[in-house]
């Protein structure tokens, strides 16, 4: 079934050669966004839980825009606007960027920073989740305000939302493919070229879903044993912030109205 | 820099508008079709009914794993094949991008409420089901009439979010160019150039109606929440 991979195609390569590289920009576009998203997605979390009103509002503004607009809607803001809005020299320089380059960076900037605002609302779940005992006892110590989240806070949150993370991780790598619309050729444009091409879809499209169920898979098992490393002992995981863990909220559902409870 | 002009966007908002519509229709649609196939999963799943169950797990698993543009192309090139069959003459059956989106929408949509309502059914108290085999329900009134109200109403707020997340989705039609407010937008801004306008317009609509949907999410888990501090 797969043996037309392995034909030659009209530019001398196989297509199973086109597969592997749109493979290699999917996976750069989620590498290298993903430690984007990282960095940006926790100083803005952390920005969340601090005393200042002005980055807290700032904060869960860049959460809120983020998080409420398509994320192809931003990749069209990050491509086409863009360049426009900023100033003509700034602009025509950032358009010459030559192929394919000049469609990889602002999906890259644009999946980096919508994850971010995801992340963000992961890591403030999980600042929230420690005890305020931690701040206090920090405070204690005369621990300044930095030390505090640099040293006891935030080292310990990140330990509790591996789980919630790797929610995140399969979400930024099934978005690249929001990347094709604006002409970078990963995994799905390349599946959908062979298809045009070969005119064997369900080849085309059945090697990249197999190819996507992989990376589904390598992901997973990486978070959980980087869950099952660094987890603290006797603590339970932080609940998602995006799909809270359901059976926390459905826990009062079986419970009697006061009411009866009472007669009983 | 060229200087905006919004003008623009008034003389294209009835097309807008109307792209708008169909966006909210999809996510309409897809809601409507995803919980009621969403809880048959998952009822089907949680009675463990043999072969469909697993059938069922498998689906969710795929759906979950790939790419929802991907997901797209797929029923694009399928949905025409199996209606074909089914109509018994074996040739396909072209339908047309809307269709295709409708049913997509619908299908995907299922695998995520799905999960949702599974958590939900296996957190209801046992206690439930052993009031309900005292009464002498059947299983279909013990599940219509008392399990599930109960799922969907504490389950509301995650269904809420994940329609929000539906709605933002639906701009992926772009791909099949349907015209979608994001469709719309840029169907315009092929024609007068004005790109920059239309979709600067495009994200601060999304993010409206978003954000409205979402403080809808926040009051809705205020409320269920005081529930649960009252008892």
């Amino acid at each position: 079934m797969f043996g037309v991979l392995f034909e030659q195609t009209a530019d001398g390569q196989r297509y199973i050669d086109w597969l592997l590289s749109g493979l290699g920009w999917t996976l750069a576009l989620a590498f290298f966004g993903w430690w984007i998203a990282f960095a940006v997605g926790l100083m803005v979390g952390i920005g969340r839980t601090v005393q200042n009103r002005i980055v807290a509002v700032l904060a869960r503004l860049y959460v809120e825009i983020f998080r409420n607009i398509p994320v192809l809607v931003q990749m069209f803001l990050w491509y086409f606007v863009l360049p426009e809005i900023l100033p003509t020299s700034f602009g025509n320089a950032i358009k010459q960027i030559p192929p394919p380059w000049g469609s990889f960076f602002p999906a890259l900037v644009c999946l980096g920073l919508y994850t971010a605002a995801r992340i963000a609302e992961q890591v403030r779940a999980g600042i929230e989740a420690l005890p305020k005992g931690q701040t206090e006892a920090a405070n204690a110590l005369g621990l300044t305000g930095y030390q505090t989240y640099r040293y006891i806070i935030v080292p310990q949150a990140l330990r509790l939302i591996v789980p919630s993370l790797t929610s995140e991780v399969m979400g930024i790598y099934k978005n690249t493919s929001v990347a094709l619309t604006i002409g970078v050729m990963e995994l799905t444009a390349q599946a959908r070229q062979i298809s045009e091409a070969t005119f064997q879809t369900f080849t085309a499209f059945g090697a990249a879903t197999l190819i996507y169920l992989a990376l589904a898979l390598i992901a997973y098992q990486v978070m959980a044993a980087i869950d099952k490393a660094v987890r603290i002992p006797g603590t339970t995981p932080a609940k998602d912030a995006i799909e809270p863990n359901l059976a926390d909220e459905v826990q009062q559902v079986g419970s009697l109205p006061d009411a009866i409870e009472v007669a009983k | 820099m060229n200087s905006l002009d919004f003008s623009i966007v008034a003389q294209a908002w009835p097309y807008l508008w109307s792209g708008l519509l169909f966006s909210l229709a999809l996510t309409a649609a897809a809601f409507v079709i995803g919980m009621i196939l969403g809880t048959l999963f998952a009822l089907v799943q949680h009675f463990e009914v043999p072969v469909a169950g697993r059938l069922v797990r498998a689906y969710i698993a795929l759906i979950r794993s790939i790419p929802l543009i991907l997901v797209l192309f797929w029923f694009f090139f399928l949905v025409p094949i199996v209606l074909g069959h089914l109509s018994g003459n074996g040739r396909p059956v072209p339908i047309g991008a809307t269709w295709t989106a409708f049913i997509t929408f619908g299908l995907f949509e299922a695998a995520y409420y799905s999960e949702i309502i599974r958590v939900g059914l296996r957190a209801v108290n046992r206690g439930q089901f052993e009031a309900c085999q005292a009464l002498a329900l059947s299983t279909f009134h013990t599940y219509r009439c008392v399990i599930l109200p109960q799922v969907l109403r504490v389950a509301s707020p995650i269904i809420l979010s994940q329609t929000i997340i539906l709605f933002q989705d639906t701009s992926l039609v772009y791909v099949l160019s349907l015209t979608d407010l994001l469709g719309a937008a840029s169907k315009l801004a092929q024609l007068n150039g004005r790109l920059v306008e239309m979709y600067l317009v495009v994200a601060l609509v999304y993010l409206g109606v978003s954000s409205a949907a979402s403080q809808c999410v926040a009051s809705l888990r205020k409320r269920y929440a005081m529930a649960g501090a009252h008892r």
